[in-house]
């Protein structure tokens, strides 16, 4: 029953997506058939869509843990670019005399990039007790801000005509293709042991269990001697790392440079995921999969039927209404199954 | 440029940038303290910005283009209260969606208007008034906009402490239980309060799109509806401080573009750092006094309310 | 019924009936024949009949029928979950019943929300008050009445209500800094500045000291006197006795019983609201407690986390081997700061403050202290004492970690289902399995849930925070004779509570917080609920010396 409410908002966008074309005056049968099922027609595309979905994933599973804890790291897209800069600072800084050391050390130069700046708001909570959404919402600002500095100054490329990106990363530098004919590269298998260790976390260990019950009744923490802060720290760090490997997988596979803009709102469509997959990392890899499929409907339509790429923006923010609206209608009629069949004392 | 008029430029400088933050920040204020948290800011002001955009292409007048923002505000912020107070979701994931659904929205709307131009809306000029040194420009020289700011602090001051509805309100947000138990429609209340959100940070956006940069741009309110919430959070809830924490927040914008004017040599990526560093500070220090922000925070802030009970 | 209720009614207003008769008739243009039908029975103030609500699983009130008289003091009697609350909210306009009808003064009406009740002439004073915290006495007056006043006006009116009434209170203070007894007399005079007709109040004396009990009863006479109708609720047998004239007694949503409580025995009246005698206790009598401290607190000086909290200010105590020892005292004096300091949720400023079984514990956190054998039920069952939307195993996981279910910081789920198992068969606790969500079970269920998960951890020292508040009679019964059985097999037992009858049923010996100071603890043989009542509102001086053990 409780996985209803994903399928049931799923289908809901669809019809919204219906609704949405016809006001366009787009066929709005030929619009979703472009939007859902083109981009899985050809290998290519679902290299594509594989490669869309790890960052989406590698920020999802790190937001699942503080959302069920209850600590609302927003700036995962900020997270995920600071990665993305340790790691191509590191390519960078090695420019040429790269080895084979290089790919692991960038992917936990990457991770550390984004622990670090996800400790700040962790540090501020923690210490200074300042609201972790606002303060992570900020940062990522900062983070693009500081992003676009460097590419534009000090780390342009001096090959580069002056265009606002670094050098290409070395060949140690970037993700080998796992699929001839495709894009897609090893990023994925990062994002595969991610997910296994987060699902362990979740569901074996006993920290674990800590940070959920933080979640679910901060009070009952406190009585049991679950320290509130070393919750905030834990979720914030495994997000911020998660995060940070997510960028770092991007530019290390995907851009093999860095660029001012390195993510299409990964980080903040990663919340949507999160909601989708209530916040479960074997739901997270589906509604990973859906999320990525909805930016290449997106480029589909803009390329084939001339249609703007914003319409898969709306169709994220459809989707998370619709996720949240329908998991409370779900909730309730199952409450309402229960108490009808139990006699409460 | 002598130091008088640079500090005049400045200070005018600082009432413009912060006044599209005075008009978010005033209508949060009002829907936190019905107890209600809408982290959606960020994205009425988006669709408001567009729609009043669109509205004043359309019509040619800005007026209409206004009214047009404070509808569309009201709209997003009518999805939120449908989402939050009638279905009970939660408000932070709910506020979450309706950004990032008015991040979409907004772009969708707006894609075919980017680079359009248009006339905004003009300061006034006051015949010999705003000519007179100092006080011309500082007192008489704005838009109708920031007059009507102005009217709008008094106005939520005075509802908030001075009248039984605002007593109300503030009785809502602080026990939304008790509030019903005396026979108050908790509901009811809370949608007026997320509508009248909705409609000052529609204006909030219309500010920046058709006064202070008279275009529309994709994502133009870069985070000024995140600074919003945390000035609610920096005045504790207080419409006086919250005027006031906008202005400074306007004038650390305009300052980082006056130091460049002045020729020191920094990146403008890094100086359009400075608000959002500067809301973590100020947030960090004022979260700091645990004891001020339990004493002045709505008590039910974020909390779903279920009238069954 | 009638007839009794007018006798009683006669009884309670004595001299003033003349008044009350005027006064009524006025009221009353809906009754051709004024207050007294022509055969000269009295006009009912208030008539319910038939009352109905079912709500989903359970049947809250079942064609119930009450009557109150002008200037009768009512009694609506039953044990937790009899429907009680469910009735007056009916009245007050809160909740709407699905069936049956409500007469006001003679006339049909339907109260459709507290404003209508308010316009009628009825006020309620509710267990847990609806008062605004961040707000001034007169604001929160202003807020539960008709709007179209004056503020200054309203704060003189409320002076000379609690000048008439004995209600002294400060129009101008903030609920805050107000104390339980004080946040009640706003309640109550909320209700005065609209001369009601019908005055409920609900469970109005657990929050409330012996001696303030008495200043309460004395207003609830006058007022009465002055023809205003009382429905008192409560399960209090021996304050119903003394105060009220007439009861009508509740089992499971149903009316048991009408009576006169004057003419009932406290043991007449529980068999009426239980349905069967009283469930008794075996205390072991005259029990020798050995001096063999195993929780020592020494002048434990800790100013509040909460601003709106209370400050313990030098706070001495020593819990025996085999020993139950009562904390009595009125919420809000300090006991939810103690329990804190004593589980460790907020750390004592020296480690030697506080003793278990001869070894400092004062920086130690909840759990190192739960390792060493200190328990803790606190006082809220759902979201402190257990996470609501969890299973039973994951609720006993809870505080029940530290002996091999966790290995390598992996969980050790079957072993966690196994001793969830043991409690529920240990303890009673009905429920299908261990896998249904915490929030599914009754509250003495769930109580008995978390009683049994700390007893059987085997805990040197227990500490409750109201052990039995909100629980049905059986289960409170087993609570109490397990946490007797604990301390028999030489555990030392601390329990916090307002209830008094439960302290002496209990406790070796008693002491009292209040305002955060707490009182030399007396053996229960050696004191009265005078002298606790006294202590209560913090009169027993300097440091006294406690009694033995």
């Amino acid at each position: 029953m409780q996985y209803a409410s994903p399928v049931i908002a799923a289908g809901l966008t669809m019809i919204a997506g219906i609704a949405l074309f016809g006001a366009l005056g787009t066929d709005p049968f030929l619009a979703l058939y472009t939007f859902f099922v083109m981009p899985l027609t050809s290998l290519y595309s679902i290299g594509e869509l594989l490669i869309k979905a790890t960052p989406l994933l590698l920020c999802a599973l790190g937001l699942i843990v503080g959302f069920r804890g209850n600590v609302w790291n927003i700036g995962a897209e900020g997270q995920l670019t600071m990665g993305a800069i340790a790691s191509g600072g590191l390519a960078l800084a090695v420019y040429g005399q790269d080895g084979p050391w290089l790919l692991p050390l960038m992917l936990l130069a990457g991770a550390l990039g984004g622990l670090a700046w996800a400790a700040i708001p962790a540090l501020l909570k923690t210490r200074f007790n300042a609201n972790e959404i606002l303060v992570s919402l900020m940062l990522t600002y900062v983070a693009v801000q500081v992003l676009g500095h460097l590419v534009h100054g000090p780390w342009r490329s001096p090959e580069g005509f002056n265009f606002p990106e670094t050098r290409t990363f070395g060949d140690w530098g970037q993700l080998p293709i796992l699929l001839e004919g495709t894009r897609l590269h090893a990023g994925v298998f990062v994002a595969l042991v991610v997910f296994l260790a987060i699902w362990l976390f979740l569901s074996q260990s006993f920290q674990g269990f800590k940070v959920t019950v933080a979640g679910q009744a901060p009070a009952a923490a406190a009585y049991a001697g679950f320290s509130n802060k070393s919750v905030i720290w834990l979720s914030l760090m495994i997000s911020g790392a998660a995060a940070g490997l997510a960028g770092t997988v991007e530019v290390m596979g995907t851009i093999q440079q860095l660029q001012p803009v390195i993510s299409p709102g990964y980080g903040f469509a990663a919340i949507i995921v999160a909601f989708l997959g209530r916040l479960h990392p074997v739901g997270v890899v589906l509604a990973s999969l859906l999320m990525s499929l909805m930016y290449l409907g997106g480029e589909s339509l803009q390329m084939s039927m001339n249609l703007p790429l914003a319409v898969t923006g709306v169709f994220q923010g459809l989707l998370l209404f619709f996720v949240l609206g329908s998991d409370v209608l779900v909730r309730y009629r199952i409450r309402f199954i229960r108490s009808h069949q139990s006699e409460p004392a | 440029m002598d130091g008088l008029d640079a500090a005049i430029t400045i200070l005018v400088g600082a009432i413009r940038a912060g006044t599209p933050l005075v008009f978010a920040a005033l209508g949060e204020l009002i829907a936190e303290k019905s107890g209600v948290l809408n982290l959606g800011v960020e994205g009425m002001m988006l669709v408001g910005a567009v729609v009043g955009f669109m509205a004043t292409v359309a019509t040619g007048s800005v007026y209409i283009g206004i009214l047009a923002s404070v509808a569309a505000g009201m709209l997003m912020a009518l999805i939120f209260g449908i989402l939050t107070l009638s279905l009970l979701t939660n408000q932070v994931a709910t506020g979450l969606a309706l950004t990032i659904f008015g991040v979409g929205l907004s772009a969708f709307l707006g894609i075919k208007y980017v680079g359009t131009p248009i006339t905004g809306l003009k300061p006034l000029e006051i015949p010999f008034l705003t000519d007179i040194p100092v006080i011309g420009p500082l007192v008489f020289g704005h838009d109708l906009l920031i007059y009507f700011s102005f009217a709008l602090f008094i106005g939520v001051a005075w509802f908030l402490y001075r009248s039984r509805a605002g007593l109300i309100l503030r009785a809502v947000g602080e026990s939304h239980d008790a509030a019903h138990a005396l026979g108050y429609s908790v509901v009811g209340i809370r949608y007026l309060a997320v509508l009248f959100g909705g409609a000052c940070a529609g204006l909030s956006g219309a500010y920046l799109s058709l006064v202070y940069t008279p275009q529309w741009a994709e994502n133009m309110t870069a985070g000024r509806g995140w600074i919003a919430l945390a000035l609610v959070v920096f005045a504790t809830w207080r419409p006086g401080r919250a005027m006031l924490g906008a202005y400074l927040f306007g004038g650390i914008t305009i300052m980082g573009l006056h130091v460049q004017a002045l020729g020191f040599e920094i990146s403008s990526h890094l100086v359009a750092t400075l608000p959002y560093l500067a809301t973590i500070i100020v947030l960090a220090v004022i979260s700091r006094d645990a004891t001020k922000i339990r004493l002045n925070a709505p008590a039910s802030l974020g909390r779903p309310f279920h009238p069954s009970a | 019924m009638r007839y009794q209720a007018l006798r009683s009614f006669t009884q309670a207003t004595n001299g003033n009936r003349l008044k009350v008769w005027s006064v009524r008739r006025f009221q009353s243009r809906t009754n051709i024949e004024g207050g007294r039908g022509l055969n000269g029975v009295m006009t009912p103030q208030l008539d319910l009949k038939e009352i109905t609500k079912r709500y989903p699983g359970c049947l809250a009130n079942d064609h119930v029928g009450l009557t109150v008289m002008p200037g009768e003091i009512h009694a609506l009697l039953g044990e937790n979950g009899a429907g009680k609350s469910t009735l007056v909210k009916i009245i007050y306009g809160v909740v709407k019943p699905d069936a049956g009808e409500t007469w006001w003064n003679g006339a049909q009406v339907t109260i459709a929300n507290p404003n209508t009740a308010r316009a009628l002439g009825i006020g309620m004073v509710f267990q847990h008050f609806n008062l605004f915290e961040s707000l001034t006495v007169a604001e929160n007056i202003s807020l539960g009445i008709d709007p179209g006043h004056d503020l200054a006006k309203l704060t003189n009116e409320i002076g000379e209500i609690s000048e008439r009434y004995g209600l002294p209170i400060n129009p101008h203070q903030h609920i805050h800094a107000l104390s339980v007894g004080e946040r009640q007399r706003v309640e109550i005079i909320r209700c005065l500045v609209q001369s009601p007709k019908l005055l409920i109040m609900d469970e109005p004396t657990s929050v409330l000291t012996p001696q303030e009990v008495e200043k309460l009863f004395e207003t609830l006479r006058r007022l009465a006197s002055e023809g205003c109708s009382i429905l008192y609720i409560s399960h209090k047998l021996d304050e119903i006795k003394t105060l009220c004239d007439t009861a009508t007694v509740l089992r499971l949503g149903k009316v048991t019983a009408q009576c006169t409580p004057a003419d009932e025995t406290p043991k007449s009246l529980a068999e009426m609201m239980i349905g069967s005698a009283l469930p008794v206790t075996k205390k072991p009598l005259d029990r020798e407690i050995a001096d063999d401290p195993l929780l020592e607190l020494r002048s434990l000086d800790l100013p509040a986390a909460d601003p709106l909290g209370t400050s313990l200010r030098d706070v001495t105590l020593t819990l025996n081997r085999g020993e139950v020892l009562g904390l009595a005292g009125v919420a809000g004096n300090g006991q939810k700061e103690l329990l804190a300091a004593i589980n460790g949720e907020r750390l004592v400023p020296s480690n030697d403050i506080l003793r278990l079984a001869g070894r400092d514990i004062g920086q130690d956190g909840p759990e190192q202290r739960r390792v060493l054998g200190l328990a803790f039920v606190p006082e809220e069952r759902l979201g402190r004492g257990s996470v609501p939307e969890m299973s039973l195993a994951a609720n006993t996981l809870l505080t029940w970690h530290h002996k091999g279910q966790v290995k390598n910081g992996f969980v050790d789920w079957a072993e966690v289902v196994r001793e969830a198992g043991a409690i529920r068969e240990t303890f009673d606790v009905r429920c299908p399995d261990v896998q249904v969500e915490a929030k599914s079970l009754s509250g003495g269920n769930l109580q008995k849930f978390i009683v049994g998960r700390e007893i059987l951890q085997e805990p040197e020292v227990l500490i409750l925070g109201y052990p039995t508040w909100g629980v049905d009679v059986g289960a409170a019964a087993a609570i109490r004779q397990a946490l007797l059985d604990l301390a028999a097999s030489g555990a030392g037992v601390l329990i916090v509570s307002e209830d008094l009858d439960e302290l002496f049923e209990m406790c070796d010996r008693i002491a009292v917080l209040a305002e955060g100071r707490l009182s030399p603890a007396r053996r229960t043989g050696n004191t009265s609920v005078e002298e606790l009542g006294l202590w209560m509102s913090g009169q027993f001086g300097p440091a006294g010396v406690s009694d033995a053990a």
